[in-house]
């Protein structure tokens, strides 16, 4: 082993500079620099040399150690530097392919619609009751100011069920709920929007079921005015189809008057005509109206004293017009490629 | 109804464009839902799809046929010449059936050149415009019209033929053009169930005045005998009013074409001039009319003055009807009889044997007012529904009841040639009450929010033909006018004004009242956090009908034999009676549900079809017939004993096909088993936060033997789950696969949730892991050994969870290994591996004593 440091240096270093794999990294550095390397056993010489010659010996010695060290260090940064840059352009994903998706579930298209609906009327103050789908005639028609073979009745189709001489039905609309709360609340005002399935003897057809959701709305209290009214239910609309025009005309309820049907401006046309609005450029939204004095005593508020306000919208009609649903049979079909796009 | 503008103009005044009078009458309650414009050019709506076609006042006008010669080259062709009171008559060819050779002096509707008309060869409406052209070598460039071409019906046999008196060049426009409002009537508004009615609103929303005929009274009443009949009445609350005329020498025959037209645009058929009369003044003032051929009704009298007897049905009574129908009748039908038997029903139809023939020389008018509620019981029993019933239906005030007659009356004299006999038979037991109102202006802004002058209010009212007059300060006596029956409290005043006020004049405001408390619904908001776990969960949400059939609900049961001894019938079905349906839309929905499940498999099935995978639940009640001494939340003491069944919430679940869809990657495809459907239970239960709750095994008739488990919370069965019986599957024709169900009493499993739970800290000291593998009887239930680890391990065992069972070789038969890994820790200090080791004996020795276990070494 004689060869001198400079040269142990120039071939330590040629044989560096073609080194890329970190494992030959490693051997290169076990031979030159570890501690039974080249480099050391370049230090045991130094007994064998003269002492005049030991102190250049040394100091050229050194000088090879830390070139060698310095040069490891760089290289093996150079070394690390490529491995990571090969590893990232290494196998690039195809990120089109689809990803993994997890299985959703979903709620009913109107469950969606009727919690956008208790949150809105909550925020108003107003309550969720719920009250039973087969109801008495009394108190479906009776105590609504219908009485029987009224001719108001025309606009309810009515499902009876057997054996009870007509006496219980299933409920047409929300609204004997109104007596129902009323009874339970007296004597507090109340506020309270009652929800849930109604019933009605049709011919099933796009537009058209025996079963739909009603969600009724009641307000009661000592000075609630059709102003009120109009004023709950434009902020209902504002918030349910955004900033439009809304528009009140008279319409009939035999347990309100004055009954009012509200319109909202077309959300396709925004009033120009299409046929989603059948050209009138107004969406029927909801009808409502001052409750009647003869409903306010069934309930048991003297109408003297007390006033309200009630109004009925259908969930499903509302889904549909703000989905662009043309067919209200997809509600109880169920089919999933109608549910899983919401 | 239709309202032609025309027939509306003989009563008032139109003072305002067309469609702004339909807005006007629509935001007023009368909703206009179609605007027929026939030959008036319609406004041009943005959008709309009308293409309504405008008759040219310039090119589209009366003509008077001056000659009709025959075609030279055609023989089914004429040529005609038409005048038109502008320079010469023009040349045309046409090949109309009703022009005869020789024809002339007919008027007609005469078509020039450029005139845009319908195409009457092609089908629907096509509009085209007439050219110059040669017909068959004749030149000709005008035409005379079919009612085809001018779009007033789809008629093109031949061409119209005007009546005599047609003006001659009058812009045809002016002779029939017209606009039809199709308007909604709504029960409240049954006065306006005629054009005289809809004048009247009009009237009121424009303030113009209404025209009456010069002779119309509402306060004449005659005599109940006259010269010519006697009425009597049985049942003044069935018949309040009876009243006839007498016209006689009438001679029968067509209408004249323009009561003819506007019975049409009314949308009645013409048949004579006296049925046409009574149609007619039914359309144009409310009131339905009867007649009667005179002499059939003498005839049943042998001779002498017939007596007419209102009164209610004998049971089984019958009478053939003009329909030809033999009817028969129950004591609430009315019926106008004399002394041979009924003639009439009241209301409703007339009988065939005193109808009005061709033959018919006198008539007698009938007018009459009738119990609405009997006519609206009888048109539906006897399915003879009509323009008259609706009016009577509705409810008429008895005191319109002759003046329309006498209307009738006059038309008869003037378009039949009879004389009116000067007798009114007038029998009038129950005379109408006049009710007014008390109205303050406390109640207009109580109920109104605004605060109109009493002048303005006034005003509204006078406009409405009400009688206002000042009681005391700030307060009115209101009567409403005799044609309005309905007006008898404050509400019917305080709507009044707020029509005509304007609903858009009132103010939007936000309830000044005081807020109620604001409580929630605590058994909604429950039920919402189920379905957000259930979401979470990966489950669909469907709502199914409440409908269905008896049958539909039994096929749950695999076997009939199955439902026979100690269980009787398992939950989720019942053997209490049906709520069945009395006027069911089909047999398949002809009672209410019990159970969730027959529904919903049905959708599972139909999604089966073109899915691989349906994961399925529904939140809703069933409808159970109650049992006495039953009652349910929200029962209200009125309730009590009424037939109205319970509606327990229930939810139920519905799984089948592969744990996860098939992608492009390894995925888990293997079809979903009872674990998947209990692990989504799990989730549930401990989403819900429901304490103690345990699954055990059962037997059920729907379920697979060996695959079924109860739900349990406190010991107490709140449901079932497990794999559905193959027999049931198969009905259903679900795939070949796993279909795993499962249903609860949501209200019993709701009532265990805890609103408020403990949360458990996290200890910082190390865990210690240790598997254990124990040999057990196949008959040891898994869960009684997790139990007996869980009660051994006490406080610093941390968690139990099983990772693998194993059956087979080196293992007896009749033997499994179930393996455990069991995480220890110390909530405040670190655990030796010696506590960890001997707690492990410990578990270990228990498993030994209590089921027989061996651990299992390697």
């Amino acid at each position: 082993m004689n060869e001198n440091g400079q040269a142990l240096q120039a071939r330590a270093l040629a044989q560096l500079d073609s080194i890329w794999d970190p494992a030959k990294l490693e051997e290169w550095r076990v031979e030159f620099i570890g501690r039974k390397g080249a480099v050391n056993a370049l230090f045991e010489q130094i007994n064998s040399i003269s002492k005049e010659e030991r102190g250049a010996f040394g100091k050229q010695a050194n000088e090879v150690k830390q070139a060698l060290e310095t040069a490891f260090t760089a290289r093996q940064g150079a070394v690390k530097q490529r491995a990571l840059s090969e590893a990232l352009e290494a196998e690039p994903l195809d990120v089109t392919l689809p990803g993994r998706r997890p299985q959703r579930g979903r709620l009913h298209p109107t469950t969606q619609t009727l919690r956008e609906m208790y949150k809105i009327f909550g925020e108003m103050g107003f309550q969720v009751y719920r009250t039973r789908q087969v109801e008495t005639d009394l108190m479906n028609f009776q105590l609504l100011n219908i009485p029987p073979y009224h001719p108001a009745r025309d606009n309810w189709s009515t499902f009876y069920v057997a054996d009870t001489d007509e006496r219980v039905v299933l409920r047409t609309h929300t609204s004997p709920g109104q007596v129902r709360v009323m009874r339970e609340m007296y004597p507090g005002p109340i506020r309270a929007i009652l929800p849930g399935l109604c019933y009605r003897y049709e011919q099933i057809s796009s537009r058209y079921e025996i079963q739909f959701n009603q969600l009724e709305g009641l307000a009661v209290g000592h000075n609630i005015t059709f102003g009120d009214l109009k004023g709950t239910l434009t902020e209902f609309a504002r918030r349910m189809f955004g900033e439009r025009p809304v528009r009140f005309f008279a319409d009939h309820f035999p347990f309100t008057e004055p009954s009012a049907q509200m319109d909202v401006k077309c959300i396709i046309c925004e009033g120009a005509g299409c046929a989603l609005c059948k050209y009138t450029g107004w969406l029927e939204i909801l009808g409502g109206g001052m409750v009647h004095p003869v409903v306010l005593r069934n309930g048991g508020y003297d109408p003297d004293e007390w006033s309200g306000f009630a109004f009925g919208m259908g969930p499903e009609r509302i889904t549909m017009l703000k989905h662009g649903i043309t067919d209200i049979r997809y509600f109880w079909g169920n089919d999933l490629r109608f549910l899983e796009q919401f | 109804m239709k309202v032609p503008v025309s027939w509306l103009q003989d009563f008032v005044d139109i003072t305002i464009p067309i469609d702004q009078l339909a807005d006007k009458l629509t935001f007023a309650g009368l909703e206009v839902e179609e605007i027929e414009y026939i030959g008036v050019p319609a406004p041009t709506k943005q959008g709309s799809k009308d293409n309504s076609l405008a008759w040219d006042r310039e090119k589209i006008l009366v003509g008077e046929l001056v000659e009709t010669l025959p075609h030279p080259n055609a023989d089914r062709l004429r040529i005609v010449r038409v005048a038109y009171g502008r320079g010469e008559p023009v040349r045309m060819v046409t090949g109309a059936p009703n022009i005869n050779l020789g024809d002339s002096g007919q008027k007609v509707v005469l078509a020039l050149e450029g005139s845009r008309l319908y195409d009457g060869h092609k089908d629907g409406r096509e509009i085209m415009t007439l050219k110059k052209s040669k017909i068959r070598g004749v030149e000709s460039s005008s035409m005379v019209c079919s009612e085809k071409e001018l779009g007033i019906s789809d008629e093109h046999e031949g061409i119209i033929i005007l009546p005599d008196d047609a003006p001659v060049g009058t812009p045809f426009v002016d002779y029939m053009g017209d606009v039809v409002l199709d308007v909604k009537i709504n029960p409240n508004f049954a006065r306006a169930q005629s054009i005289l009615g809809v004048a009247r609103e009009v009237a009121a929303l424009t303030g113009q005045t209404v025209r009456l005929p010069d002779d119309w009274d509402t306060a004449q009443v005659g005599a109940p005998e006259t010269d010519f009949v006697k009425i009597a009445i049985t049942d003044p609350q069935l018949c309040p009013r009876f009243s006839a005329l007498l016209v006689r020498n009438v001679e029968i025959k067509p209408s004249p074409f323009k009561l003819q037209q506007r019975l049409l645009r009314a949308g009645m058929r013409p048949i004579n001039n006296v049925v046409d009369i009574t149609n007619y003044v039914m359309i144009g003032y409310g009131k339905p009319l009867h007649a009667f051929d005179y002499d059939s009704l003498v005839a049943r009298a042998d001779g002498k003055k017939p007596t007419i007897t209102i009164r209610a049905a004998h049971a089984g009574e019958k009478m053939q009807t003009l329909d030809g129908q033999m009817r028969v009748f129950t004591p609430h039908d009315i019926l106008v009889t004399d002394s041979r038997g009924p003639v009439g029903i009241g209301g409703i139809m007339g009988g065939s044997e005193t109808e009005v023939s061709d033959a018919t020389r006198n008539v007698l008018v009938e007018t009459a007012i009738f119990d609405f509620i009997s006519i609206r019981r009888t048109t539906g029993e006897q399915k003879l529904p009509s323009e008259a019933a609706t009016r009577f239906g509705r409810g008429i005030p008895p005191s319109q009841n002759v003046a329309p007659a006498q209307v009738a009356a006059a038309l008869m004299r003037d378009l039949a040639g009879g004389g009116v006999a000067p007798a009114l038979a007038d029998n009038y037991p129950l005379p109408q009450i006049e009710s007014a109102v008390h109205l303050t202006l406390r109640d207009v802004k109580r109920i109104l929010g605004i605060e109109p002058a009493i002048a303005e209010i006034t005003d509204i009212l006078r406009r409405l033909d009400f009688k206002v007059e000042t009681a005391g300060e700030n307060a009115l006596r209101v009567t409403p006018p005799d044609y309005r029956t309905d007006v008898d409290g404050t509400d019917d005043v305080l709507e009044e004004i707020a029509r005509i006020y304007g609903y858009e004049k009132i103010p939007s405001t936000l309830i000044a009242d005081a807020l109620p408390p604001l409580d929630g619904n605590a058994a909604l908001e429950q039920e919402e956090t189920a379905r957000d776990v259930l979401g979470d969960s990966g489950m669909q949400e469907i709502v199914t009908y409440s409908f269905t059939h008896p049958a539909h609900e039994t096929t749950l049961v695999a076997s009939p034999d199955m439902l026979t001894g100690s269980n009787g019938v398992p939950f989720p079905l019942s053997s209490r009676p049906y709520v069945a349906i009395a006027n069911p839309i089909s047999p398949e929905r002809s009672v209410l549900r019990q159970t969730l499940l027959a529904n919903m498999l049905d959708i599972a099935a139909s999604n089966l079809r073109f899915a691989d995978r349906v994961a399925l639940y529904e939140i809703g009640v069933v409808f159970l017939t109650r049992r006495p001494g039953e009652n349910e939340r929200g029962d209200l003491p009125e309730d009590d004993g009424l037939p109205l069944p319970l509606e327990p919430r229930r939810l139920a679940l519905v799984l089948s096909g592969p744990r996860s869809d098939k992608t492009w990657q390894p995925a888990d495809t293997t079809p979903m088993d009872f674990f998947d459907l209990k692990g989504v239970v799990q989730d549930l239960v401990a989403g819900l936060h429901i304490a103690d709750s345990s699954f055990a095994p059962t037997t059920h008739p729907m379920l697979h033997p060996g695959r079924a488990a109860e739900l349990r919370i406190g010991g107490a069965s709140v449901g079932v789950l497990g794999e559905m019986h193959p027999l049931v599957r198969e009905r259903w024709e679900l795939p070949n696969q796993a279909v795993l169900v499962a249903e609860f009493d949501l209200d019993a499993l709701l009532a265990h949730m805890q609103e408020r739970f403990i949360v458990k800290p996290i200890s910082r000291y190390p865990v210690i892991v240790q598997d254990i593998a124990l040999i057990v009887d196949e008959n040891v239930e898994a869960e009684r050994v997790r139990a007996l680890i869980r009660q051994t391990g006490g406080a610093l065992l941390n968690s139990v969870e099983l990772f693998d069972v194993y059956r087979g070789a080196p293992l007896p038969s009749a033997r499994k290994s179930l393996a455990y890994t069991l995480k220890f820790q110390s909530p405040d200090h670190v655990l030796s591996d010696a506590d960890a080791a001997k707690l492990r004996e410990k578990i270990v020795r228990r498993l030994e004593r209590e089921v027989g276990a061996e651990l299992r070494s390697g």
